[in-house]
């Protein structure tokens, strides 16, 4: 029988060899058709006496990247479909369908033949399910192969036997440990935790596989056999008593209970340890069908799998601009940021002059390369030949003469008018016309430094985040002159380095740190209320945000924040700026000399290394505290989570941010915001316009204007729309599927 | 409702709940068997009248498991009329079950009953019985699970309590204990544990420690620093009460409850039961109460408690003569005191678990006595007795001496 994604070869021995190879895809994603194929194989293999055992492998240069999400999307949609008819049923229906994959792989394993996977290259979530299933597992000895089970990122959990299988391979710390981070493994790692039987040469994976099965591998998994038990203890043993109780605050600590899918790990694995197998895995199916419906799933799987692929395949470049193959680009300024953008240029393969006033200046920006590619090495994530090679690609310069030809310079110099001037004139003077000027600026807006350009129409913001090399998402900025082909080479050169893009048009702040400025000031305002400090910082995690405020703002320097609320001042007037904070700031700067992190004090105190951070203790000192008893944190949380989500709204109304799913992309990346929400729009959808606007009014009355709901929600609230409805996005899902 | 009146009550010294203890050769049905025999010998009760015997026990495992008051009453020789039930509410198991008997007698179901509690944390061990509350993750997540000296550094960071404050407390606990050993406080109370052949195997509190000092104290490494670390438990605290920004590990052994092996009762009856009994009453269970409290704090039940009962008995603070809470950790005590603004001197008068050890089933009941013979000693009217739990609950008894 033919198979349009698999081919089935038996050899004299009687071994299968199954070979997965979907035509049009460029890895190997289990959809609907890919299933029913492996269960025509497993049933056609079974009932063939001819057939000893399967071999199953990929022939691409990876395994299988799992599950394809968009099947996942199906089941959202049909979920919907199936309420909207009959409620009681459609769970019955999502139940099915949740545990197709799960019964599909038990299946093979209790097919009575053996089973072989092995394993090329990177094998993820549904795909290592499978292995786990199969009787025996080898893995092919390459940097490229990692093994992992990283459902839990995008708010789910694996539900294909997953949470069963592994820990009853290796003890159940390790199997939950790696489960709740969904981090991978090496093949030496995964044999050492006993998740893989064999690691073979590359040239010699299949064939080993083929020898387990003559060597008599047997088709039936422990768990099968009498008297199995796991090799972490009972639950109810002395080692389970270890365990479990610190599982549970170790979750906590690391999600702050924010994530359905980690925690349903947990009990999946503790639960299906006490059970049967088979009984075990219909648990493992009830919690899955159970998280699947949850928000954080919805809006996880959407923004952090579907959209964030739109977006890094360039979902906003003009299709009709012939995409750039950069041959050099050129950075000005090798500054923290300037150097920063230069590593990860060069790292993408692309030559890059760093420019400075001297070279001195210059050769300090390219050290800060050889810095990372040093702890690279140090930590064995890169070799010394590809950071060799990544160095070389970088030529310090201070001489503006050694742009020439650059088809795109990035400028990253100090955040000062008259000097971006100066430096944009000096640049155009050595650039071809039709080569792009971008300003790294994060506060100053992009039409007004366009006005330093002799051709606006090829100016344009990249705004990059700190550290340039560890933060994904960059924020294009369109002036009001920006044209077609500056957005796409923009657009071409995040899609080269690797990061998300999202376009936004031209504000002061754009879109991410008018955000991050607005969670910075709820903080202001509750320490002006007497939240005790703490509080503020530990609600802001809570609310699942990855740094509180005061530490981040720490971070950015307070005397920075001083400049730009002084700036927004001189620009906007006084009413521009809340004269609390402005006295707060000024009172930590000017009184205090408390500058942030980089002086070692600012809303904390920085003492020397091993000791860790703390607040400042006289922080309480300057406001009346109020009874930590008497503050209800979940408001808290509401403040900061509100306030952000606000704020984007604000940006979408005022046409900054025009597509939903790159406010909720770039919220994430950007700063963190609660990824388990989906995003800051996302946030809003979930609970709907009506509710929020709800949530806004009952905020606004007892802690300012600011949470005034906007024109925006206000309206949705009325028409029931979601953004996402709204912007034009509500079957960004049916389309990615 | 009938009054309920307490007639009597006895105790094992309490033996250090180790291997090395001297109680930990006595299985825990014989602690049980030697209080009731105790009971019964003492005044001259005629077994086959009694309603009901309820043991508190937290571990009620292995041989301390089934029903281990009823399997008590077998080895004390009680006649098969007295039945016998086991109850578990953690460390106030043994004042609940007093008070569970207060009530079938109130509601005229009983008229004698023997109540209190055991355990032998030497031959069983903390947390032998398992349980969902600590172990799945249905339950320890919402629950906000840590271990209670976790929580007792949490109520100590969160009430400002320092090493220094809590120090102290465990001094003046032992300091007490001592006294009221030397002076013959507990003479009445206490019934030495004794072999098969009548020699004497404990007949003293073997945990107690009169020398311990501040500076000995302060040699010894906080204890929960390592749970609170590893096992996410300090994070837990705070997610619970985030105004704090790191816990302060404050307790160790010599603050804390001790591990012990005992057991105790409270002989209780009607008006009725007391006559047929022919026993004078020696005081009135006034009132009782539980209550669920904040599960991260856990042991701050008992102030919830007390506000709870004294609303619903219609009385004030002042009209409590003096104050018996458990010394499961020093910051519980001073929590309470701190909360109630209670003057040292009404509190725990005698010392308490830090010195002599919480044997956890039995711990209610022997408080229960300690304070009615205090009231007594000082000629006072009004005790009110009270316990830290588990999971954040609190149990409280009023009684009143007639």
């Amino acid at each position: 029988m033919a198979y349009k994604n698999f081919t089935v070869e038996t050899d004299n021995d009687g071994i299968a060899l199954v070979t997965w190879d979907m035509p049009d895809k460029s890895m190997n994603v289990f959809t609907m058709e890919v299933m029913d194929e492996i269960e025509a194989i497993c049933d056609a293999t079974t009932a063939d006496d001819k057939v000893k055992g399967v071999v199953f492998t990929s022939g691409k240069k990876t395994f299988s990247g799992g599950a394809d999400l968009t099947m996942l999307k199906g089941m959202f949609a049909m979920m919907a479909e199936e309420k909207a008819k009959d409620a009681g049923n459609a769970t019955k229906k999502l139940f099915d369908a949740a545990g197709r994959m799960s019964w599909l792989w038990r299946k093979i394993e209790t097919c009575g033949k053996p089973w072989v996977s092995a394993i090329n290259g990177t094998c993820m979530g549904g795909a290592l399910e499978l292995s786990l299933a199969c009787h025996g597992r080898v893995a092919a000895d390459d940097k490229s192969v990692k093994m992992g089970l990283p459902e839990v990122k995008v708010g789910i959990f694996p539900g294909a036997g997953g949470t069963q299988r592994v820990p009853r391979l290796t003890n159940a710390q390790d199997a939950l440990q790696m489960m709740t981070t969904g981090s991978s493994l090496s093949p030496q790692r995964a044999k050492a935790m006993g998740l893989i039987h064999e690691i073979a040469e590359p040239k010699k994976l299949v064939a080993t596989a083929k020898k387990m099965i003559k060597d008599g591998l047997k088709p039936v998994q422990p768990w099968d056999e009498k008297g199995f038990k796991a090799p972490g203890g009972a639950v109810w043993s002395p080692q389970g008593a270890q365990l479990w109780p610190a599982a549970s605050g170790i979750l906590r600590r690391e999600t702050n209970g924010n994530y359905p899918g980690a925690l349903a790990i947990l009990k999946c694995v503790f639960e299906g340890l006490q059970l049967p197998f088979d009984t075990a895995l219909k648990v493992e199916q009830r919690y899955f069908t159970h998280v699947l419906q949850t928000p954080e799933a919805f809006g996880m799987i959407r923004s952090l799998f579907v959209s964030m692929q739109e977006l890094n395949k360039g979902a906003r470049r003009p299709a009709d601009v012939k995409p750039t193959k950069f041959k050099k680009i050129g950075v000005v300024g090798a500054g923290f940021m300037g150097a920063g953008i230069a590593y990860v240029t060069a790292k993408a393969g692309i030559p890059v002059v760093l420019v400075d006033r001297d070279m001195e200046a210059a050769e300090k920006g390219k050290a800060h390369s050889a810095d990372i590619v040093k702890k690279g090495v140090q930590k064995g994530k890169t070799t010394q030949e590809e950071g060799d090679a990544l160095l070389s690609l970088i030529t310090p310069s201070s001489d503006y003469a050694d742009l020439d030809g650059a088809d795109l310079v990035i400028e990253a110099v100090f955040e000062d008018r008259d000097i971006k001037k100066t430096v944009t004139e000096a640049v155009e003077d050595v650039l071809k016309p039709a080569s792009v000027f971008a300003s790294n600026t994060s506060t100053l807006p992009i039409s007004g430094l366009a006005k330093n350009s002799k051709r606006p129409k090829n100016f344009i913001g990249i705004h990059f985040f700190s550290p340039v090399d560890k933060m994904m998402l960059v924020e294009i900025i369109l002036g009001k002159k920006t044209g077609d082909k500056a957005l796409a080479m923009a657009l071409d050169y995040v899609a080269a380095i690797k990061k998300t893009p999202i376009v936004v048009n031209d504000t002061r702040g754009f879109y991410v740190n008018r955000c991050v400025l607005g969670y910075m000031n709820e903080a202001y305002n509750m320490l002006i209320e007497g939240v005790p400090p703490a509080m503020i910082e530990n609600a802001a995690k809570m609310a699942g945000m990855p740094v509180g405020p005061l530490s981040l703002n720490d971070e950015v320097a307070l005397d920075l924040s001083q400049k730009i609320l002084k700036a927004a001042i001189a620009d906007l007037g006084e009413k521009a700026v809340d004269p609390r904070h402005m006295d707060l700031v000024n009172t930590m700067v000017d009184k205090h000399g408390r500058l942030g992190r980089k002086n070692g004090k600012g809303f904390y105190d920085y003492p020397a290394k091993p000791a860790k951070k703390h607040l400042w203790p006289e922080l309480k000192t300057l406001f009346p505290q109020k009874n930590a008893d008497d503050i209800d944190v979940e408001v808290l949380k509401q403040r900061f989570l509100v306030g952000i989500a606000l704020e984007a709204t604000r940006t979408m109304e005022e046409g900054i941010v025009t597509d939903p799913r790159e406010a909720d992309v770039g919220s994430i990346l950007g700063f963190g915001f609660a990824p388990y929400t989906g995003g800051a729009i996302s946030y809003i959808d979930a609970m709907g316009a009506a509710k929020f606007e709800e949530l806004c009014k009952t905020l606004a009355k007892s802690y300012g204007k600011h949470f005034k709901p906007t024109r925006i929600v206000q309206e949705l609230a009325k028409s029931g729309e979601t953004f996402y409805q709204r912007f034009g996005q509500e079957d960004a899902v049916k389309q990615a599927a | 409702m009938a009054d309920v009146y307490v007639y009597d009550h006895v105790r094992t010294p309490r033996g250090r709940g180790k291997k090395d203890g001297s109680l930990h050769e006595v299985p825990s049905v014989r602690l049980g068997a030697h209080v009731l025999k105790e009971v019964r010998d003492r005044n001259g009760l005629d077994t086959a009248t009694v309603d009901d015997i309820i043991f508190g026990c937290v571990d009620a495992v292995g041989e301390a498991g089934g029903d281990i008051a009823k399997a008590s009453s077998f080895e004390a020789g009680y006649k098969t009329q007295a039945p016998g039930i086991q109850i578990n509410r953690f460390c106030a198991s043994g004042l609940d079950a007093i008070n569970f008997g207060a009530a079938k007698i109130a509601q005229g179901a009983d008229d004698i009953v023997i109540a209190g509690g055991v355990e032998s944390m030497s031959r069983i061990g903390l947390g032998m019985a398992g349980g969902a509350w600590f172990m799945d993750p249905s339950v320890a997540f919402p629950a906000y699970f840590m271990p209670q000296g976790v929580s007792a550094d949490l109520i100590a960071t969160k009430y400002g309590f320092s090493r220094d404050d809590v120090d102290a407390y465990a001094v003046e606990s032992q300091k007490r204990a001592a006294n009221a050993w030397e002076k013959g406080y507990f003479r009445q109370a206490v019934a030495p544990v004794k072999d098969i052949n009548g020699m004497t195997i404990l007949d003293h509190d073997e945990h107690i420690r009169p020398s311990t000092d501040m500076q000995g104290l302060a040699s010894l490494n906080a204890s929960f620093v390592m749970p609170g670390e590893m096992g996410g438990f300090n994070a837990v605290g705070i997610q619970a009460h985030p105004e704090i920004e790191t816990v302060n590990h404050v307790h160790h052994a010599g603050n804390s409850s001790g591990i012990v092996d005992g057991a105790g009762v409270v002989l209780l009856g009607s008006k009725k039961g007391g006559k047929s009994m022919g026993l004078a009453p020696r005081a009135r269970i006034k009132a009782f109460a539980n209550i669920g409290s904040d599960p991260a704090l856990m042991l701050t039940g008992p102030v919830d408690v007390t506000e709870k009962l004294l609303q619903r008995a219609k009385m004030k603070l002042e009209d409590i003569d003096l104050f018996e809470l458990n010394e499961a950790f020093a910051a519980v005590v001073l929590r309470y005191m701190q909360a109630f603004d209670i003057p040292h001197d009404k509190m725990n008068v005698n010392g308490g678990a830090i010195a002599m050890g919480h044997p956890l089933g039995a711990t209610g009941a022997m408080i229960l006595g300690t304070v009615l013979d205090e009231l007594e000693r000082r000629d006072l009217n009004t005790a009110l007795v009270t316990l830290c739990i588990g999971a954040g609950m609190g149990t409280a008894t009023i009684i009143e001496r007639v």
